[in-house]
């Protein structure tokens, strides 16, 4: 996999940004950032609280108003209605309690390309059962959402991303309060669709498992601090750029540690 | 009764609050789900100015340019409701309790001025305040229905757009939905819903239309649109009740009506809905506390009988309580009753043979259930 990877990186990268400044009010939230994620890897987006993550991931779909800089996507200006990008929000960020049930919420991954006026069709609805089967909740089709645990839930929301089929995949915390053997699955998903040649960048909170299941990672809070092979990347010295001084919690987790005594 | 419902005046009233209950009710289930239910309140006291000055412009009881003017006025108070919260600090609670009651009292101000004016005794602007379903008239019902044609052509082409600016914003923009113009547009029918019972019910108490039928539905139903068919049913069935016992028995304003017959399906949905109902919630919570009182009692009772050659053997109610919670006579008595355990004299009990297989059976289903071994 690494020998084809090298021979890919040659073409355009799946997003490129240049210089991007992102400003809710005055205070910047991502400050001059310059990003490249290369074709089917799997990066990773690091940092502490309000670091902008969900921001980058929301500026690269158009999905939040740059005061600077630029976003490519294959080299062009995204537009949301190319259907490039698969999201996943944070689960946090939706009503659980809304009147609809499992197999609803993963046909409305399909409305991109179902035109105004068209209701979901049979073969949508065969989509969606596939996309569910795939992350394992086909026996929840009609269950209403608020009764399914936090995992269960975050399941919902990949198989509503799978079902768009896209060659990017942007995903907001998607192990966010999942359990180990959920968490197991859903990185073998993302492995599958790695394979298969998509982009998969997640925002991820958990520095010992980022070797693990990411061969990328961007270093991130306000400014990029540091991106590339996780393996490079991963040193004691950035992640005190990354964190500020309160690195004891990340010992451990980097390669290039002095040995203790 | 057949002479009833053939009067003319009955049937414009009937049509009317049948319309209006079933508009209001299905875009108060989006206003609802959306959490603006407060908006749908703010807009229709903000319509009063609007009515007032297209009254004074065109001196005429004609209803169709007051509506425009309650339209045109319900959405600047909108726009103004956005544009404190974008552009101040203020919170949005506190921008809808402004715009609701500057528009509101300035609105009053005006129908005081009007109904001084020559003309207006005429126009009976002051249905506007509680309504009154009496003087509907054929061609304001017709208005009505042309309204709510028009809002449900919009309903029915955009309800996935709807549905999902509702569920979920952001991924309806990652989608390339324009969320903007179908929160403006979705804003804009909510808008027109309220305008056409503004006769009826009245700037007060419009809100409760939009509201009160879609509460009550969500607690029936998990589906969207199965919430909207039950909101405009109970919106109908309210608009009806209260429409003709206000004008055709009791001379009473409308709104008012209306809204008691609402608070009836609104009570009756919060207590007995299945799954969501408070009283099933209450019997679920009393069955299950006594069920674990149950079930703790009789292991404690084969825990004791472990410790003595005779498991059948009596032991002392004291002892038994203290090691465990929730020992009452009650919760004995049940068990007795389930014939899993014998009293005998001085308060003590003892097991039967047929409570010892259930608490052992008990145990083993706990084990399984939670995976946890329980022996010692």
């Amino acid at each position: 996999m690494g020998a084809a990877k090298g021979k890919k990186e040659t073409i355009k990268p799946a997003i490129e940004i240049t210089d991007l400044t992102v400003a809710y009010h005055e205070k910047p939230v991502l400050w001059d950032v310059d990003f490249e994620a290369p074709q089917d890897c799997m990066l990773a987006i690091v940092g502490p609280n309000g670091a902008g993550k969900s921001t980058l991931i929301k500026s690269i779909m158009g999905l939040v108003k740059p005061a600077a800089g630029r976003v490519l996507v294959f080299g062009k200006t995204y537009r949301p209605e190319s259907r490039l990008i698969g999201y996943v929000p944070q689960r946090g960020t939706v009503d659980w309690d809304f009147p609809t049930n499992v197999l609803d919420v993963v046909l409305m991954g399909r409305y991109g390309h179902l035109g105004w006026f068209k209701r979901p069709t049979d073969k949508d609805r065969r989509l969606a059962l596939e996309c569910l089967d795939k992350v394992g909740m086909t026996d929840f089709i009609n269950r209403q959402i608020s009764q399914l645990s936090g995992g269960q839930q975050q399941r919902v929301f990949l198989a509503r991303a799978f079902i768009q089929d896209a060659p990017i995949y942007l995903m907001d915390e998607p192990f966010a309060g999942v359990d180990a053997t959920t968490e197991r699955s859903i990185i073998t998903l993302l492995r599958e669709l790695q394979d298969r040649g998509k982009t998969i960048i997640c925002v991820h909170h958990d520095l010992q498992t980022l070797k693990e299941y990411f061969d990328h990672v961007l270093l991130l809070n306000v400014r990029a601090l540091a991106l590339g092979k996780v393996s490079d990347v991963l040193t004691q010295e950035n992640l005190k750029r990354t964190y500020g001084g309160r690195t004891a919690f990340l010992a451990g987790m980097t390669e290039d540690e002095e040995p203790r005594g | 009764m057949i002479a009833f419902f053939s009067d003319y005046t009955v049937q414009i009233v009937l049509m009317g609050s049948i319309i209006l209950g079933i508009t209001a009710g299905s875009l108060g289930t989006f206003a609802v789900l959306r959490r603006q239910s407060l908006l749908g309140d703010a807009i229709s006291h903000a319509t009063l100015p609007g009515v007032c000055l297209a009254f004074m412009l065109v001196q005429t009881k004609n209803p169709l340019p007051l509506l425009i003017g309650a339209a045109l006025a319900g959405w600047v108070g909108t726009l103004l409701i956005m544009l404190i919260t974008d552009t101040t600090r203020i919170k949005r609670d506190s921008a809808l309790g402004i715009v609701l009651s500057v528009f509101f009292g300035f609105g009053l101000v005006l129908l005081t001025i009007v109904q001084k004016m020559p003309t207006a005794t005429k126009a009976g602007l002051d249905k506007f305040l509680f309504g009154n379903a009496a003087t509907l008239l054929h061609s304001d019902v017709m208005m009505m229905l042309n309204f709510s044609v028009i809002i449900f052509a919009f309903v029915v082409m955009f309800w996935k757009e709807f549905k999902l600016i509702v569920f979920d914003a952001d991924f309806a923009r990652s989608l390339g939905i324009n969320v903007r113009a179908f929160d403006i547009l979705l804003t804009t029918l909510i808008v027109a819903s309220i305008v056409i019972g503004l006769q009826t019910v009245g700037v007060v108490l419009m809100s409760a239309m939009l509201v009160a039928p879609a509460a009550a539905a969500r607690q029936w139903t998990d589906r969207l649109g199965h919430m909207v068919l039950i909101s405009a049913l109970f919106g109908s069935i309210s608009g009806v009740l209260g429409s003709v016992t206000s004008s055709v028995f009791l001379k009473l304003p409308t709104g008012p009506m209306i809204v008691i017959f609402l608070s009836i399906f609104v009570l009756i949905s919060l207590a007995f809905a299945p799954n969501r109902g408070l009283v099933w919630d209450w019997l679920r919570f009393r069955k299950n506390r006594k069920l674990i009182q149950e079930t703790s009692m009789l292991k404690n009772l084969m825990l004791f009988s472990e410790i003595h050659t005779d498991p059948f053997h009596p032991h002392d109610i004291a002892a038994l309580t203290a090691i465990g919670r929730g020992a009452i006579d009650q919760t004995m008595n049940e068990i007795r009753q389930k014939g899993w355990a014998r009293q005998f004299p001085d308060k003590k009990w003892a097991l039967t043979p047929k409570g010892l297989e259930e608490a052992k059976r008990l145990t083993e289903e706990f084990e399984e259930q939670f995976d946890v071994d329980t022996s010692v």
